[in-house]
């Protein structure tokens, strides 16, 4: 067996391994708390003004079934996975009778959209400004760059957030504070319509950009100013290299590969960072959906949010792993 | 220890720097064991005055003093990053140094295992756990589950020092002259981990902050309880910005800008102090 099938192999189980212990994970919270999940969620359901005793009782047999609340712990246990290896969560609380599936269908393009450029942005900007840095310590203005990016880093991406929403939403009102395009607009791949999707996405994209930018400059410019002071750099300038070259071909390319492992990571987290900007654009993505899963006791919609963030967390670092030997070639012999 | 804290804050600007805001701030949250207005009580003074002389920092739309509210929060927040990030290095040092320093068939099960924690989704998950629990959600339960979720990016750190130190001369004279394998860990290996652990507990320290203040402004925690993300909370109830109060909001976001600043200094100066070819570089360009 070649190195890299059993780099492949030892992948794939742990990407097996990973999704066996988040869904174990989300049946133990939920199975094992003190609280009824089909009482709670019906009393919660019928506060909710469903007068419709059928519905009620519909939502009964469906809750039993969706938390597996039938014969023992194992067959609960083995029922659970037959609801998640089919993708089904039942019907929606708070939207009944729409699947959850359906709404996290509805809901999942908006944040991977979201999430998945601006981290892109994100890793490329902060990486160049971090390798120009590293490489070209002795720039005014890199420094002057360095500085502003260093003092944002630490201001917590709610904060960022809540005060671009404050100055470019209400003081000066020139993006929307809300939603993920204009109202009653209809989807579709015409020009308007993207125009108004970037339009709204803007200013949360924005957030996470400024947030996440000095975690990768920060680490590129100080991998950057180690792998400077390398031989084989040194060398590549007494030989007369041009700097130019040395710089994206020598020093840049070496210094990525930590840089990527963190993306694999990062996008690996895609789930966790947003769910709090989407709160305050009110961004109509999976963390929104979360959120108000949880504000109308929409049982089976947290389950179905949780279980499937999982799967996507697993699947984004696989990949990610997957492609690593093809950027790193030292991965197949290790 | 102590030495080391000396020499940083005598010749590291930014360790000093980091050092007197954090220090600022925690005096400032400990001044809350003097409070005229405890932070549960509501309504005990007229809402939503401005700064003044009388009231520095201005009042709350529920009536409480924002100075002596924000005393209090700081207080607690730190608190709960505290207790995550204790519980979490204990978990992040064991399984480090641990799997480091054993290696083989044990340092890849924990691997494994630390993988796998690496990728689940953490705020999904303790979402999940609050609302499974809802009133039974304690800070000390939910600083557990933060913990138990918090520890993954630093064992793997932890262990590639450790991994180093395993074929150093002094382990081997150690091994050879029969000390057990806990007494390695702890009594040669631990110090040279310690810069290590202490830069990852800054780190750690600001994230559990974040995850409070995160829960808390969704209001997925004791929200009676003061703490930074709970008075975000309800200032955003009482639609604090849209109606001018300010204040409300304001300071809490400057303290933990503040704090966030201080805390991160403190581990970007120690980070260069482990690493000391950013120090070589520090004293005149050497590197």
């Amino acid at each position: 067996m070649s190195s890299l099938t059993a780099y492949i192999l030892k992948r794939l189980a742990q990407f097996v391994f990973v999704i066996f212990t988040g869904v174990t994970l989300a049946f133990l919270i939920t199975n094992l708390s003190p609280v009824d999940p089909v009482e709670q969620s019906l009393t919660q359901l019928t506060s909710f003004g469903a007068s419709d005793p059928r519905a009620v009782e519909m939502m009964r047999e469906s809750l039993t079934e969706l938390y597996g609340l039938q014969g023992n712990l194992l067959e609960q246990y083995l029922n659970f996975w037959g609801r998640v290896l089919h993708a089904d969560f039942g019907p929606s609380l708070s939207a009944f009778p729409t699947p959850v599936t359906t709404l996290i269908a509805n809901a999942a393009p908006w944040t991977i959209g979201l999430l998945l450029t601006s981290i892109l942005i994100t890793f490329v900007l902060g990486n160049l400004i971090g390798a120009l840095a590293g490489y070209f310590r002795n720039s005014k203005l890199l420094k002057l760059l360095g500085i502003a990016i260093m003092t944002i880093n630490p201001v917590p991406h709610y904060f960022i957030g809540l005060i671009l929403l404050i100055v470019l939403g209400y003081v000066f009102p020139i993006f929307p504070i809300s939603g993920g395009a204009r109202m009653n607009m209809e989807s579709g791949l015409n020009w308007a319509y993207i125009q108004s999707v970037l339009y709204h996405g803007f200013l949360p994209a924005f957030s996470l950009v400024l947030a996440g930018l000095g975690g990768w400059f920060i680490g590129m410019r100080s991998l950057v100013s180690n792998v400077v002071t390398d031989d084989y750099v040194i060398y590549a300038e007494l030989a007369g290299v041009k700097r130019r070259k040395i710089f994206s071909q020598y020093v840049a390319r070496n210094a990525m590969l930590p840089q990527l492992t963190g993306l694999a990571m990062q996008l690996g987290q895609i789930f966790g960072g947003t769910v709090i900007v989407e709160f305050l654009f009110n961004y109509p993505g999976m963390g929104r959906l979360l959120i108000q899963g949880i504000y109308r006791g929409d049982y089976s919609l947290v389950l179905g949010v949780t279980t499937i963030s999982i799967f996507a967390v697993a699947v984004a670092v696989l990949l990610i792993d997957i492609l690593y030997p093809l950027i790193d070639p030292r991965v197949k012999l290790g | 220890m102590f030495k080391v804290i000396r020499d940083l804050l005598r010749y590291n600007v930014e360790f000093l720097a980091g050092f007197t805001l954090t220090l600022m701030v925690l005096i400032f949250a400990a001044a809350h064991f003097w409070t005229p207005y405890p932070g549960y009580n509501l309504y005990l003074l007229p809402p939503d005055l401005p700064p003044s002389g009388e009231h520095w920092f201005g009042t709350t739309s529920r009536g409480q003093d924002v100075l002596w509210q924000l005393s209090e929060a700081v207080w607690n927040t730190m608190a709960f990053g505290l207790t995550v990030t204790i519980l979490s290095r204990l978990i992040a040092i064991s399984v480090g140094m641990v799997s480091g320093y054993l290696g083989g068939r044990a340092d890849r099960i924990l691997m494994s295992i630390n993988d796998t924690f690496i990728a689940l989704p953490n705020i999904p998950i303790l979402l999940l756990v609050y609302f499974v629990l809802r009133e039974q959600m304690t800070w000390p339960l939910l600083a557990v589950c933060a913990a138990l979720l918090g520890w993954t990016y630093d064992s793997r750190l932890i262990r590639s020092v450790s991994m180093s130190l395993r074929t150093r001369e002094f382990t081997r004279h150690g091994v050879f002259s029969g000390m057990s394998t806990w007494r390695i860990l702890v009594r040669e290996h631990l110090p040279y981990v310690l810069p290590i652990i202490f830069f990852t507990a800054m780190n750690n320290l600001i994230w559990a902050i974040s995850l409070e203040v995160t829960l808390s402004v969704l209001g997925f925690t004791d929200i009676n309880r003061p703490t930074i993300g709970g008075m975000i909370y309800w200032a955003n109830q009482h639609q604090a910005i849209i109606s001018g109060i300010w204040w409300w909001i304001a300071f809490p976001i400057l303290a933990i800008v503040l704090l966030f600043l201080g805390l991160f200094l403190l581990a970007m100066s120690v980070n260069e102090y482990v690493d000391p070819r950013s120090r070589l570089d520090r004293m005149g360009g050497v590197a």
